[in-house]
Parts: structure tokens; C-alpha cells; sequence
């Protein structure tokens, strides 16, 4: 019996564990919504309200993407040139031709993003180089390619059609078109991580990549997979980094992998693999919008927003390694008071 | 060979004059295995015999440089441990490889999770179909639990869930009852017996002779990586087992040296880990051999761990030679004159890629310096010195250790250490996967230092080792001191009895 | 440099004719040679001399970074002190403060980054990559908190002059020289004291180390900490070598920095690596951005090609021993453990 009294309780502990995570954020957002409200009544205007929603929706298509790659175990760091580069190509397009449409545009923003997601992708799961050497390595390149597109030029609203701009600051009933895509993506990603047999293989190649290659599962098509869709979606999101803002210069979302990786690790995606959510994912991605948005309401010098960014990232990481090794020491005792 | 059960059916599997080798070492020379349903079958040897690389060769993690692998009397190839699971064949490891961050129905049915409508996952029929599993296995374990924090013994139980739902037809346990208590035993046991009841080939691997005459009907030897004989259980005697599996009689081995104890070198004063050894106190002295006995598992490393620094202690107090050593500091324990020879050679003893030199010069960084740097003479001295003492077959000096054999490595091991002038030397696992001959060596060092004033401490899994060396025995079980037994009262019955906790 | 790589089982003197870092030195000589013909200005002693001054703080920063790689682990937050320290640079002589306190403060704080990172690597047992990633974000939002947007210029003359000016009768600048003399100390550490040999057993398998009474944790400490200061003096180099004071000075050079060790031939996983390979890495990056940039090739170039390189250096050693490995043992699929 005893197994069994062990086991119920090393299962809800770690229930507990992962609510206790996504609860604090909740309450987290909860404090911050109310202090800054507080302090600015203007904070939560219809417009406010909305502003954060909108910048949060790309942060959370990229945390969605990001949270395939890490939750194998990886990391992608080239998404935010990603963005800079998919935004201004697929402007510049545009731009040149008035004739293409909202679907071109995603199509093409989607497919430019999925060949730099399968460049790294080949390079870490054949190459078998560490993820984050090699997409520091890609960011740069990718940067490069973007700054030499743009060669100093910039992508002007007035020349791009008005139905992208429509999509990007529109809506139906009221609700703007990038929250719901970004919605949408995320329970699509969610239910398909958790409800499908190949959405279960990349917890458990993060979990333990040796048992995973004993189980003969297809490690290497599950890692391109991850990085695949992190590209993609980081080209969705630039094509909405253009439909939101129009004007564009080359380097439009330089910095924004930290952010990126900041919102999923803060979501308790572990960095160490296996663990997570996308929904957390999503979370941290409001977390971190509506900081930024509070900093300026609360008449903070947004200069702040990075280095905040940056702490969040190891209060999370730190926090996680913690509770890991509590979590680890109370069944260690456990076990050796059951007899193991 | 003796006549197989099941008339003429052939093996389900089988191999047949099958070599490996790795570099220099040749791990498995023409060995030939029979395996057949309904039958338990023991593979029995000295560690270094070749036991895990021919479990690996089933298994498809390695394929062989030549002979043979049966299925059903047909020639296979398994290119991957994949290919071996899909034609039936599950390993039990001593340690099994789990996905802790899942659960443990996920465990068993990753990569084939039952389906519902458009290809979903289904959970309910999934967590059933564990339960069932687990209800034909008579274990209480429940398949939501996260797999992160089960024990070993359940871990075990898991994978064997697992290879139930695979419908495999080949079992093949490496060492499954090493980390187990009695009573986990037992279960374990309960479990095989039915399942080679309703069919199953089942291939054992154990050191505890009394579990392969509990449970098996044919044994295979093997020795050096030679098949020796495969033979039916019934009717054979320990001895005539222990006999094929060291080649000669075993009281030639342990040349002990009588000498007369010392003063108290080490002094270890109820030692306690928290959830891994409780109130731990021992004595040893200058020119004794006194060793720790126990399961794997039962915490006789972690003590040793704990006494040389690399772990913390939480409560209790270590001594050398009456002076008390602060907790976790393996440099402070090194000063005081305490050497440890680590039970993993590969990840704890040696730097692999690194030289012989460099090996043994790491111990004594301080003692090479001349002036600021590091004098290559004298580090190529010191490594000269104990190679000549110890007799290491090597080519230069410069040679990477992973080239060398695992005996060699060992000698590399303990001149890095011995080269240190300890006054105690906690050694562990002292042969584990050496040759016979070096483990002679080993033996004949060991005693000879004793002789000399040195205080030991040896950890073994090995009994006759244990009874061979020792001037005293300490038997540890489920992480505290259980028994100590004088030389003259020790036997391989009453060690084993206070090791599992069955009363004798 | 003393050779030092531990080479593997097969020795012999073709073996050690292929090493890596070799390697290296001979394409450093075919580039230099191939710049002498191809090029009219990249001879010139002035060149050579900007080509080197230029040089400057990323080699500084590879030395140190060679230790921390050789432990196996690594700093990724080093452009971001860098940029830290020219913001405080900035930010306190904007306040009147003199040179001669602002430099050892700064060097202080450097210190203290270099000791954040090693206490959350060595303490809390965090993967270093993800723990410098966060301190990434978080120096360099410090640094724009310091300075915000703003340069600040106008530091006095004689402090400029030996950022830039060569030492008399050379044609070597003083950071090159301060360089020569740091290599030196830094390959007498690694190659010949017990402390180069801690590093190298603490990289090549961190348990045996312990095990044989190195103390591990603080050599770490003690490594972070160093490459932070270094990072940090780099940073007023840098500083008074271009004569402004920005938050978002270096950004980007980590990558340079780890490339150059990389292709110096330092292993990432630890363990294996010579100072004279990274020396030569260094400046086999420096001529490449210097004739690049003769040639005109724009910045961006510069930067894909930076990328690439990394790249490439990650992957080009895996590559080789992967194919070398087959050749070796065609069947065997793990780690060979003849045991029984």
C-alpha cells in the first residue's frame, strides 16, 4: 500500500508545482493591473486595454513557437531577426506590388520564417551542436541578410495596401484580429501538444533525450519539427509586426529573443526541457507587455523594460531550480521513509 | 548442450558465435546463447565478463563484428534498440531510462498511445489500460503519477508494465534485483514466474547465486568474454557454478596478510545524510582491511562520499588520525591524509582523454610546482614511479587512459591516489570490470599496504572478495549500519543475511 | 604557445599535423598572404595597426573566455558589461567625476556582474548559457538605465590617445600591447600552472576533478568574475578608443568573441583547447572584418560573415570527428563500455 500513498502524493505535489506556477503569474498580472491602475486611472481605458492585447498577440505567437524548442530541450534565439527580416521583406513586396494580398503576404512571411526555422533546425538536430551557439550564430546572420535587404531604407505605411493595415488595427464585434490569431494558435499548439502522440514525443525527448532514443522515437524529425514552427510562427508574427505598425526599418525586433525566451521561461516552461505549457508560455507574454505597458503609465524611464526583462528571466530559472531541488529532496525523503 | 524444453521448437532467441570488440579489448569471443518460451534463463559471470556488452548485443544497441542473432531461428539484424523492441525483446535495466516529467502511463505508452477519434490521444483508455497492466501484475501503482520520484524497484515494475503491453516475447533483466530490498525481491520474482509461466523467454543476470537457482532453469558461463557452458540449474551446487565462472579455486586469490591492527586511523561518528544513510559510526585502523559490505543501494558509496567531502553530511562527525575534518571538502580530506578510490572509474576516477601522466600528476598539483608552473619532469617522474610500482602495461606516458584496459585503468586510479601517501584509503568497488589477473595484483597491493601501516576501507559488491580481504565486515542495509562481523565469523550466508535484512 | 591538446588514441605525427588550431594558423597565413596581394592598402603599417587596434577588445575578451570555455562553461553576457561599463564611463564623467576613480569603479562593477553570474552558475547549479542569457538582458538594460539614449563624448585627450596611439617606435597600439602582455600571463595559467590543469580536468569531466580535491565551484567563480572585469576594462578601451560613451556600445561582440575561441579550436563541450589556437582565431577574425571592410563590403557583410564563421566552427569540428569516429567503428552506436 504503501506505493500507492507515496504515489498520490508525489503526483499531486507536482500538480501543485505547476499551478502554483501559472497562479502566480495570474496574480502576479492581477497586482500589477491594480497598482498601476491605482496609481493612473487611464490604465485600463478601452485603449489601454487594447494596446496591451495587441502588443502582447506577436510576443505570444513567438512564445508559442519558442515553447516547442524549448520544451525539447533547445532554444531558439534567431526569432527576433526573424521578425525583422520577414517583416521588411514581406513589406518591401508589398510595397513593389499593390496587387498582392493579405494571403500572399502570410504565405510568403510563413515560408521565409519556416526556411531559416529549418536551417537551424538542420544544424542542431544533424549537426548535433549545441541549439544556442548555433542560433546566436544564425541571428546574426539572419540580421545581417536584413540589414543588407533594407540597406538602410524603410517600409512607409502609405505604401502598403490597406487591408494588411486593416488586419493589423481592426477587428470583428469588437475584437481585434491579432489577439483572436494569436488565440487561436495557441490552442491549436496547446491541444496538439497535449492531445496528440507526436505532440507528447517532444516532452519526452526534453525529458530525457537517452530514454527517448531507446524508445526509438524519431528524436531528430521532432527537433527540425520544433524549430520549423518556431520559424513559421515568427514569420506569421512579422508579417502582424507589419500589419500593426506599417512602417518598418531593418532592424524592427532587434533584442526581442530575449523577450521572447523571458515570457516562456517566466510561463514555467522549463529551460532544462520537458516542462510546460503554451498557455503558461502565453501568460508570461501578457506578464511581460503588461509590464512594459505599466513602466510607461507609472511614468517609469521605459529604459528599465530591458534590465526587467532580463531579472524576470533568472527569478524564473532560479526559482524553478528550487523548487526542483525541494521537490527532489521531499520524495528522496519520502522514499526513504517508506523504504525504497 | 542438454535437451531444450518445448521439444522442436527453435529458440526465440538465439545467438551464435558471436564476437565484439572495442579498440583493444576484446569484450565477447564466439559466444553462443539459447533462449526459449517458457524458460528462465541465467547468464552467470564475473563482472568484466562480457555479461552488459552481450546484453546490448540482443538488445540492438550493439551489433556484432561477427556471428549471428536468431529470431525465431531466422537470421535478424537489429540496427537500433527500436528494431529489438519491435521483434519482441524487453530489457530490464539494473536503473531504467524513464521520461520523469510524464506520467507513468505515458511511460509505457509513448510513441503508441491508445487513439480516439481524429488520431487523438486517449487518456482514460490509456490510464485503463496501465491499470490493467499493473492489476496482471499485482502491483499498487497508479498510472497518473508522475514517473520523477518513483523508487528503482517501481521504476522497474514500470518497464516491465511496459514490455507486458508490447506483448514481448524475450525478458532480459540486467542485474534487476541489485538495487531491491527482500521484500521488493520477492514481488519481482512473483512477476517473472508468471509471466515465463505464460510463455515468455526470460534471460536473468545476477551476482546472487541464490536468486538464479530460485528462479531459472539453465545457466550460461561466461569468463573473459568466453562462453564457458550452459547447462541446466538442477543438480548443480554453488560451487560448481562459482567454479566456471572464476576458472580455479578460489582460496589462491586472496593472499591477506595477517597483520596486527594500529591506532585509530579513521573515526566516523554517527554520519547521517538525510534520506540516504542514518547514524553511521566505524572504526578502522592503521594496517586493517575492513569492509563495507551491502546491496547495491544500501549507501555504502554515499558513506564514502560523505567521509572523503564530495558530499555534504547533515549531522554527525568524521575523524583522521583524531582530528576532526569539516564537511564537504574533498581538498581538506586529501590533507588529512585520506584518499578515495571512486566506485566509477570512467566519471569519477580518471579524466578519460586526458594522459596517464596528467592523471596521476592531478592529485598532486601542489607538490609539481616549481615556482608558478607545473614541472613536466617531475610530473613525468611521479607517473613513471607508480607505473613501475603498480605495473601498468602501457606504451608512453602520454597516452590518453581510454585507450588502456579497464585493469590498467584501475592501476592508473590508485597511483593517482597512492601517489598522494595516504594514511586511509577508502577504495570502492576496488575490481569491479578488471581481468582476473590484475585482480589478483590489486588484491596482493592492497594487503601489501595494509601490511605497511595503511588503513583501509573497501566497498564490494563482491562476496568472496569481501570474505577473502577482510579483517572485519561492516553490512550496511537501506542506509544504516546494520552488522558488524569479525573475519572468522564471516561467510557469504551471514553477510547476505544482514545485507537483505532476512533473519538467518 | 606549448601544444597541449590531448590528442586522441591515434597520435602520430599526421595526426598532430591536422589539429585543429594548426589548421588555423595555416589559414591565417593564406588569408594574410592572400590580403597582401589581393588588397594594395592591407599591407600598410597603418592598416595593420588600426587592423589589430580594432582587434582589441575582442581579444582581450577571448583570453578570458578561453579559460571559462575550457572549463566548459561559457559568458554570454560580456558584450553587455562592456556596454555597462561605457554607459557608467559616460554617465559619471557627464557628473564631473575624474578618470582616474571612474575606472577603477567601474572595473569593481564589473566585478560584481562576473560574481552575479558564477554564484547563480556555481551556487545554484543553473546551466550557465541560460543563466548569462538573463544577465545579457539585464546588463545592458542596466546600462540604459544608466545612460539612457544619450553619448557622451569629450574625455580628456591623454586617456584617448592611448586607446588609440601605438606605442612609440611600433606600430602596435597600446590595448594590443596590454593584449600581448595578458596572453602571455594567460598562456603561462593555462598551459603550465596546476591551476590550466584544473581547468582542463574540470571541463573534460567536472565529477573526477572533484573527486580528486579541485574546488571546482570557486575556480568558476574566480573564472566569471575575471571575464567580467576583463569585459568591463574592455569596455573603457572601447570607450576612449572611439571617444563616446553609449548604453549600446559592443552589442553584438560576445558573438565575435565566442566565434574566435571556436574557431581557435577550444572544444564548446570543455576540456580540449590551446591559447595559441585562439589567439590565432582572433586574428583570423580581425584580418577577415579588415579586409572585408577594404574591400567596402558593407557592415552587415561583416556581420552574416561573423555568423557564418561561428557557424562553422561550431559544426566543422562534430563534422570531422563524427566521420573520423565511423571510420573507426562502423557499427557502434554509443559510447564503447566494455564492461561486463
Amino acid at each position: 500500500m504503501t506505493a500507492v500513498t507515496a504515489g498520490r502524493g508525489g503526483r499531486s505535489l507536482v500538480d501543485l508545482v505547476f499551478r502554483a506556477r501559472e497562479l502566480s503569474i495570474v496574480a502576479a498580472l492581477v497586482l500589477l493591473v491594480a497598482v498601476t491602475t491605482g496609481v493612473n486611472g487611464n490604465f485600463l481605458s478601452g485603449q489601454g486595454v487594447k494596446d496591451i492585447f495587441l502588443n502582447a498577440s506577436i510576443l505570444v505567437l513567438l512564445a508559442v513557437g519558442q515553447s516547442f524548442v524549448i520544451i525539447t530541450k533547445n532554444i531558439d534565439l534567431s526569432v527576433g531577426s526573424v521578425v525583422g527580416l520577414v517583416a521588411f521583406t514581406v513589406g518591401d513586396f508589398l510595397a513593389a506590388d499593390h496587387g498582392r494580398g493579405i494571403v500572399f503576404a502570410v504565405i510568403l512571411g510563413v515560408a521565409i520564417g519556416a526556411v531559416c526555422g529549418l536551417a537551424n533546425g538542420l544544424l542542431v538536430s544533424f549537426g548535433r551542436v549545441p541549439a544556442l551557439v548555433v542560433t546566436l550564430g544564425t541571428l546574426y546572420v539572419i540580421q545581417g541578410l536584413d540589414h543588407f535587404i533594407a540597406h538602410g531604407r524603410q517600409i512607409n505605411a502609405v505604401d502598403l495596401p490597406p487591408a494588411l493595415l486593416s488586419m493589423g488595427n481592426g477587428g470583428v464585434l469588437g475584437i481585434p484580429y491579432l489577439p483572436l490569431i494569436a488565440v487561436l494558435v495557441m490552442v491549436a499548439a496547446g491541444y496538439y501538444l497535449r492531445s496528440y502522440a507526436s505532440g507528447r514525443d517532444f516532452y519526452a525527448i526534453g525529458s530525457s533525450p537517452e530514454a527517448a532514443r531507446l524508445a526509438g522515437l524519431p528524436v531528430r524529425r521532432r527537433v527540425m519539427t520544433a524549430y520549423l514552427l518556431s520559424g513559421g510562427l515568427a514569420g506569421l508574427a512579422g508579417v502582424l509586426w507589419l500589419a500593426r505598425f506599417g512602417t518598418v526599418v531593418a532592424d524592427a525586433a532587434g533584442g526581442w529573443e530575449l523577450q521572447v525566451v523571458s515570457a516562456v521561461v517566466v510561463g514555467g516552461v522549463a529551460i532544462t526541457g520537458g516542462v510546460g505549457s503554451v498557455y503558461g508560455a502565453a501568460l508570461g507574454a501578457l506578464l511581460l507587455t503588461t509590464i512594459t505597458s505599466a513602466l510607461v503609465v507609472l511614468k517609469v524611464d521605459p529604459f528599465w523594460q530591458q534590465a526587467i526583462t532580463g531579472a524576470l528571466l533568472l527569478l524564473a530559472i532560479s526559482v524553478d531550480r528550487l523548487l526542483a531541488l525541494r521537490v527532489a529532496r521531499i520524495l528522496r525523503r519520502r522514499n526513504a521513509r517508506h523504504g525504497s | 548442450m542438454t535437451e531444450p524444453p518445448g521439444g522442436d521448437a527453435p529458440p526465440v532467441l538465439a545467438l551464435r558465435g558471436v564476437s565484439k570488440a572495442f579498440g583493444a579489448v576484446q569484450a565477447l569471443r564466439d559466444v553462443s546463447l539459447e533462449l526459449f518460451a517458457g524458460e528462465a534463463h541465467a547468464l552467470a559471470g564475473e563482472n568484466g565478463a562480457g555479461k552488459s556488452t552481450l546484453v546490448k548485443t540482443l538488445t540492438g544497441v550493439y551489433r556484432p563484428d561477427t556471428g549471428q542473432l536468431l529470431l525465431d531461428g531466422e537470421p535478424v539484424e537489429f540496427h537500433s534498440p527500436a528494431d529489438a523492441q519491435n521483434a519482441g525483446v524487453a530489457v530490464i535495466y539494473q536503473e531504467p531510462t524513464m521520461f520523469p516529467d510524464l506520467s507513468v502511463a505515458e511511460n509505457i505508452f509513448i510513441g503508441r498511445q491508445p487513439r480516439a477519434a481524429l488520431r487523438r490521444i486517449d487518456r482514460g483508455a490509456m490510464h485503463g489500460r496501465a491499470a490493467e497492466l499493473f492489476k496482471r501484475l499485482g502491483v499498487a501503482l497508479d498510472p497518473e503519477q508522475p514517473a520523477r520520484g518513483l523508487s528503482i524497484a517501481d521504476q522497474q515494475l514500470v518497464e516491465i508494465a511496459k514490455a507486458l503491453s508490447r506483448d514481448a516475447r524475450v525478458l532480459i533483466m540486467d542485474e534487476p534485483t541489485a538495487a531491491l530490498s527482500g521484500a521488493e525481491v520477492t514481488r519481482l520474482f512473483n512477476v517473472v514466474k508468471a509471466l515465463r509461466e505464460q510463455g515468455c523467454a526470460v534471460l536473468f543476470i545476477s551476482h546472487r547465486l541464490d536468486e538464479i537457482f530460485e528462479l531459472c532453469q539453465r545457466v550460461t558461463t561466461l569468463r573473459d568474454g568466453t562462453w564457458i557452458a550452459s547447462e541446466p540449474v538442477a543438480g548443480m551446487t554453488h560451487d560448481d557454478l562459482i567454479r566456471r565462472m572464476v576458472g580455479r579455486d578460489l582460496d589462491a586469490l586472496y593472499p591477506k596478510l595477517d597483520t596486527v591492527p594500529g591506532e585509530v586511523a579513521l573515526k566516523v561518528h554517527r554520519l547521517t545524510r538525510e534520506g540516504v544513510f542514518t547514524d553511521v559510526s566505524f572504526e578502522v585502523r592503521r594496517g586493517e582491511i575492513v569492509a563495507l559490505a551491502g546491496l547495491v543501494g544500501a549507501g555504502r558509496s554515499e558513506v564514502a562520499r560523505a567521509i572523503f567531502g564530495v558530499d555534504r553530511w547533515d549531522a554527525g562527525s568524521v575523524e583522521v588520525n583524531g582530528r576532526g575534518l569539516p564537511a564537504a571538502s574533498p581538498t581538506a580530506a586529501m590533507s588529512a591524509g585520506l584518499a578515495l578510490v571512486p566506485e566509477d572509474r570512467r566519471q569519477q576516477g580518471l579524466v578519460m582523454e586526458q594522459s596517464i601522466e596528467r592523471n596521476i600528476g592531478l592529485t598532486g598539483l601542489k607538490n609539481l610546482r616549481r615556482g608558478p608552473v607545473i614541472s613536466r619532469a617531475a610530473e613525468r617522474d611521479r607517473a613513471r614511479d607508480w607505473a613501475i610500482r603498480l605495473q601498468l602495461k602501457f606504451n608512453r606516458l602520454s597516452d590518453a587512459v581510454n585507450v588502456l584496459s579497464g585493469g590498467n585503468q584501475q592501476k592508473v586510479v590508485l597511483g593517482k591516489w597512492l601517489s598522494t601517501r595516504p594514511g586511509v584509503l577508502i577504495i570502492d568497488e576496488p575490481t569491479r570490470g578488471i581481468d582476473v589477473g590484475t585482480k589478483a595484483e590489486v588484491h596482493r597491493l592492497l594487503s601489501e599496504l595494509a601490511a605497511d601501516g595503511l588503513a583501509v576501507l573497501m566497498i564490494s559488491s563482491d562476496l568472496p572478495e569481501v570474505l577473502g580481504m577482510a579483517d572485519r565486515v561492516l553490512v550496511m542495509q537501506e542506509g544504516r549500519l546494520v552488522a558488524e562481523i569479525p573475519r572468522d565469523a564471516a561467510t557469504e550466508e551471514s553477510v547476505m543475511a544482514a545485507a537483505t535484512g532476512r533473519a538467518s | 604557445m606549448a601544444p597541449d591538446v590531448t590528442t586522441g588514441a591515434l597520435g602520430g605525427s599526421l595526426q598532430r599535423f591536422l589539429r585543429w588550431d594548426v589548421l588555423v594558423g595555416v589559414l591565417l597565413v593564406f588569408v594574410f598572404a592572400g590580403g597582401l596581394t589581393g588588397s594594395p592598402q592591407f599591407g600598410n603599417i597603418d592598416n595593420l595597426s588600426f587592423a589589430l587596434g580594432d582587434l582589441g577588445e575582442i581579444a582581450l575578451i577571448a583570453l578570458a573566455m578561453t579559460l571559462l570555455v575550457v572549463a566548459a562553461e561559457v559568458d554570454l553576457s560580456v558584450a553587455s558589461v562592456l556596454g555597462l561599463s561605457s554607459a557608467l564611463v559616460g554617465n559619471l564623467w557627464d557628473a564631473g567625476w575624474a578618470i582616474e576613480t571612474i575606472i577603477p569603479l567601474v572595473v569593481v562593477v564589473g566585478a560584481l556582474c562576473g560574481l552575479v553570474n558564477g554564484l547563480l552558475v556555481t551556487r545554484l547549479g543553473l546551466p550557465s548559457l541560460a543563466v548569462t542569457i538573463g544577465t545579457m538582458a539585464l546588463y545592458r538594460g542596466l546600462a540604459y538605465v544608466v545612460l539612457g539614449d544619450r553619448a557622451v563624448a569629450g574625455f580628456p585627450q591623454q586617456f584617448t590617445d592611448l586607446a588609440v596611439n601605438d606605442v612609440p617606435g611600433t606600430f602596435i597600439p597600446y590595448p594590443v600591447m596590454l593584449f600581448v602582455a595578458l596572453a602571455a600571463v594567460t598562456g603561462v595559467v593555462l598551459h603550465a600552472t596546476g591551476f590550466g590543469r584544473s581547468l582542463f580536468a574540470i571541463g573534460a569531466q567536472v565529477e573526477a576533478a572533484h573527486f580528486a580535491g579541485i574546488r571546482v565551484k570557486r575556480i568558476k567563480l574566480i573564472l566569471f568574475v575575471v571575464a567580467s572585469v576583463v569585459a568591463a576594462f574592455a569596455g573603457v578601451i572601447y570607450t576612449f578608443r572611439y571617444g563616446s560613451a553609449r548604453a549600446d556600445n559592443g552589442s553584438g561582440l560576445e558573438m565575435a568573441v565566442i566565434a574566435a575561441v571556436l574557431l581557435g579550436g577550444v572544444d564548446f563541450d570543455g576540456g580540449k583547447g590551446t591559447l595559441g589556437g585562439v589567439i590565432a582565431g582572433v586574428l583570423l577574425i580581425g584580418l577577415l572584418r579588415n579586409l572585408l571592410m577594404l574591400n567596402d563590403v558593407s557592415t552587415e557583410i561583416q556581420s552574416i560573415v561573423t555568423g557564418l564563421l561561428l557557424v562553422i566552427s561550431v559544426i566543422t569540428p562534430r563534422l570531422v570527428a563524427a566521420v573520423r569516429q565511423r571510420r573507426r567503428t562502423p557499427t557502434l552506436t554509443t559510447q564503447p563500455t566494455p564492461e561486463g
